[in-house]
């Protein structure tokens, strides 16, 4: 029986799967190989919600390598580049906006 | 400093062997992520953004030299080299490796430090004023009681799994540097009529999605009953406090619900119910923690050394003296604020290279000891006039002697967006925008004190409704917005600021702050009325006017 919390995954638009690495924490997405990389040029696209929640599935099984795996849309440029798709995901994806040090 | 015993030692030590073992287990998957969780938050590790964060507790926001040096050695063997003083008294580290977790812990343990409760639905790190012991016209040092809380309420099974975490602040001045009426519990030392020490006690403030002010629910408490009263407060939030949803799970909102006196009622039964338990600290129990506390050997020395003197005469020393130097309550002391607000830097952070030349500094000056405030700043305790001089040239190198404290650009700012997994708005780099607005010494100067405090989400680890003036982050169709409150203080007049109007966008947050400092200068009555009281005294309308006039 499918969990409520499946039952509401409901995507707008293309989408992938993200999530951190259970050894060191860093970001990571979900390939079409069913395994992991740190580069989201690797994720694998997901378009209607039902491929989500396969795809989530498929993530959420791997509870050894990685944590707290969810759904993030993408942008998909004409090149075909993978852009994440909100301003979390562009953080998350290219590290902190901010100089470390005073400038 | 207090100097720890054999039991909490051993305490520490053994933590850390079990944690290691949870981590071992988790990395083999013998632990799933849903069993390891809240393993690891009671051990103050949580999954962030990039990578796991691992907040560590300042007791009652004190450190030795020794301690210093070995939270730098952390920041550089384990993590990015830097770590980010939080709002209560901790420090966190934002890159650090799961796998790399057991070895930090027992590299603090040697020194006496731990993450025990930096995390997790129970007490968290009990946290006081940064110049305890030292301020003049304290009643006593208040981080005796903070420790007698602490060893309390350290994994106490009672309290391990309250229905939401728990944060107790004490002061013992009458001016409050420890924001104690925003905490669940918040404990002000003082003398009744007949000279003896307690606590006035106050409960269920606290910030976040719904702000209370505390509210007093005891004027006194013998010091000698704090112990068991606390535990009665704690009781009645264990029995009744909602745990079916956590947004009215805190104290403040069971208080707010059942009304002061009602909660009062519940709190002096169970009290009496109590009666003269084990609880009640017998003044042998008092003074074996104060004795386990040690103080400098201060010198007899000089109202006015001479040093100080002829570094009147340099107008930069005297800019940074004014602002970062303040009495001592022993003659010819200070107590030095050093400022981690740089401009254009993110509030709170210090570089390993920094905490171990302050480490130094400290040793040198200071008798060995760092304090760090709620304001994310650092503090050295104790040093002697005739040194200021040579300590601000060393401070000025390392880039810690920025004449900012309590002014403008001494902002307090949470990680937000930039680290956070709760925010919804960055706040880092809107502080670092406002420092640089605001970066002439001379206008900042002339602002006069002005606390901005900014958080990236409604939980309010920036403490945004209680600064002069609050900037909170909020997310807006997939784009950041800034709601600005003005009004707010955290201090011993405590008060929620006031929403001056619609939120605004990321990129008009410093034009609005301007435009807000800019009313005020015209608004004031006389150059010594600080923001707070203007706000006071017109109200918000004046400054929504010249804020919203024009967008």
């Amino acid at each position: 029986m499918t969990s409520p919390l499946q039952q509401k995954i409901k995507i707008t638009g293309p989408s992938m799967v993200t999530a951190n690495r259970t050894s060191d924490g860093i970001v990571i997405y979900r390939t079409a190989q069913q395994g992991w990389s740190a580069s989201l040029s690797d994720a694998a696209i997901v378009r209607t919600s039902d491929e989500a929640r396969a795809l989530l599935a498929e993530a959420n099984a791997d509870d050894v390598g990685a944590v707290g795996a969810y759904i993030a849309p993408v942008e998909l440029k004409d090149s075909g580049e993978i852009k994440p798709g909100n301003l979390r995901e562009r953080i998350r994806s290219k590290g902190l906006t901010i100089d470390l040090l005073p400038a | 400093m207090y100097a720890y015993d054999e039991l909490d030692r051993t305490l520490i030590n053994e933590r850390v062997s079990e944690f290691r073992d949870q981590v071992k287990r988790r990395l083999s998957g013998e632990l799933t992520e849903d069993e390891f969780k809240m393993l690891r938050l009671q051990n103050g590790v949580y999954l962030q953004l990039h990578a796991y964060m691992f907040r560590v507790a300042i007791p009652y926001g004190t450190l030795s030299s020794k301690q210093l040096r070995r939270l730098a050695h952390v920041a550089r063997r384990y993590d990015r080299g830097y770590g980010h003083f939080t709002t209560r008294q901790n420090i966190q580290y934002n890159w650090i490796k799961l796998s790399d977790l057991p070895d930090a812990l027992a590299d603090l343990a040697e020194v006496g430090i731990h993450a025990m409760q930096t995390s997790g639905n129970n007490m968290r790190n009990v946290t006081s004023d940064q110049w305890a012991g030292v301020a003049p016209g304290e009643v006593e040092d208040p981080r005796i009681w903070s420790e007698i809380l602490r060893q309390h309420t350290t994994l106490h099974p009672e309290f391990s799994f309250l229905p939401r975490k728990f944060k107790i602040a004490i002061t013992a001045s009458e001016h409050d540097r420890a924001a104690i009426k925003v905490h669940d519990i918040g404990l002000r030392l003082h003398k009744n009529a007949d000279g003896e020490t307690g606590f006035e006690v106050l409960v269920g403030g606290g910030l976040g999605r719904t702000p209370f002010i505390a509210k007093i629910i005891k004027p006194f408490v013998h010091g000698r009953d704090i112990l068991s009263y606390v535990e009665a407060i704690l009781r009645v939030y264990n029995q009744y406090g909602r745990r079916d949803n956590i947004y009215k799970a805190r104290i403040k909102i069971l208080v707010h619900e059942l009304g002061i006196e009602k909660f009062a009622r519940e709190v002096d039964e169970e009290w009496k119910q109590m009666g003269h338990s084990a609880l009640t600290l017998d003044h042998s129990a008092i003074e074996e923690v104060r004795s386990r506390f040690s103080y400098p050997a201060y010198e007899k020395l000089p109202h006015m050394p001479d040093e100080l003197k002829q570094a009147a005469h340099d107008p930069l020393f005297e800019r940074w003296r004014k602002n970062s130097v303040a009495p001592h309550k022993v003659q010819g002391y200070s107590i030095v604020t050093l400022s981690l607000k740089p401009v254009g830097g993110p509030p709170g952070d210090a570089t390993a290279d920094q905490m171990d030349a302050v480490a130094d500094l400290a040793d040198k000056y200071s008798f060995g000891e760092i304090r760090v405030g709620h304001e994310q700043n650092l503090v050295l305790p104790h040093v002697a006039k005739r040194d200021l001089p040579q300590l601000w040239k060393a401070l000025d190198r390392l880039g810690l002697a920025t004449p900012n404290v309590n002014l403008v650009t001494d902002i307090i700012a949470c990680p937000g967006l930039d680290y956070c997994s709760l925010a919804n708005a960055r706040s880092i780099p809107i502080a670092q925008e406002l420092t640089r607005r605001f970066a002439n010494h001379d206008t900042a100067e002339m602002i006069g004190r002005l606390h901005i405090n900014i958080s990236g989400c409604i939980n309010a680890c920036g403490h945004h409704h209680v600064g002069h003036i609050g900037i909170l982050g909020v997310e807006k169709n997939g784009e950041e917005f800034y709601q600005i409150t003005i009004g707010g203080r955290a201090d011993e007049n405590a008060q929620m600021g006031v929403l001056i109007g619609p939120a605004v966008p990321y990129a008009e947050v410093a034009d609005v702050i301007e435009d807000i400092v800019e009313a005020y200068l015209a608004l004031r009555d006389r150059p010594e009325e600080l923001f707070v009281d203007t706000v006071k005294r017109l109200g918000v309308e004046p400054f929504k006017e010249r804020v919203y006039a024009t967008r």
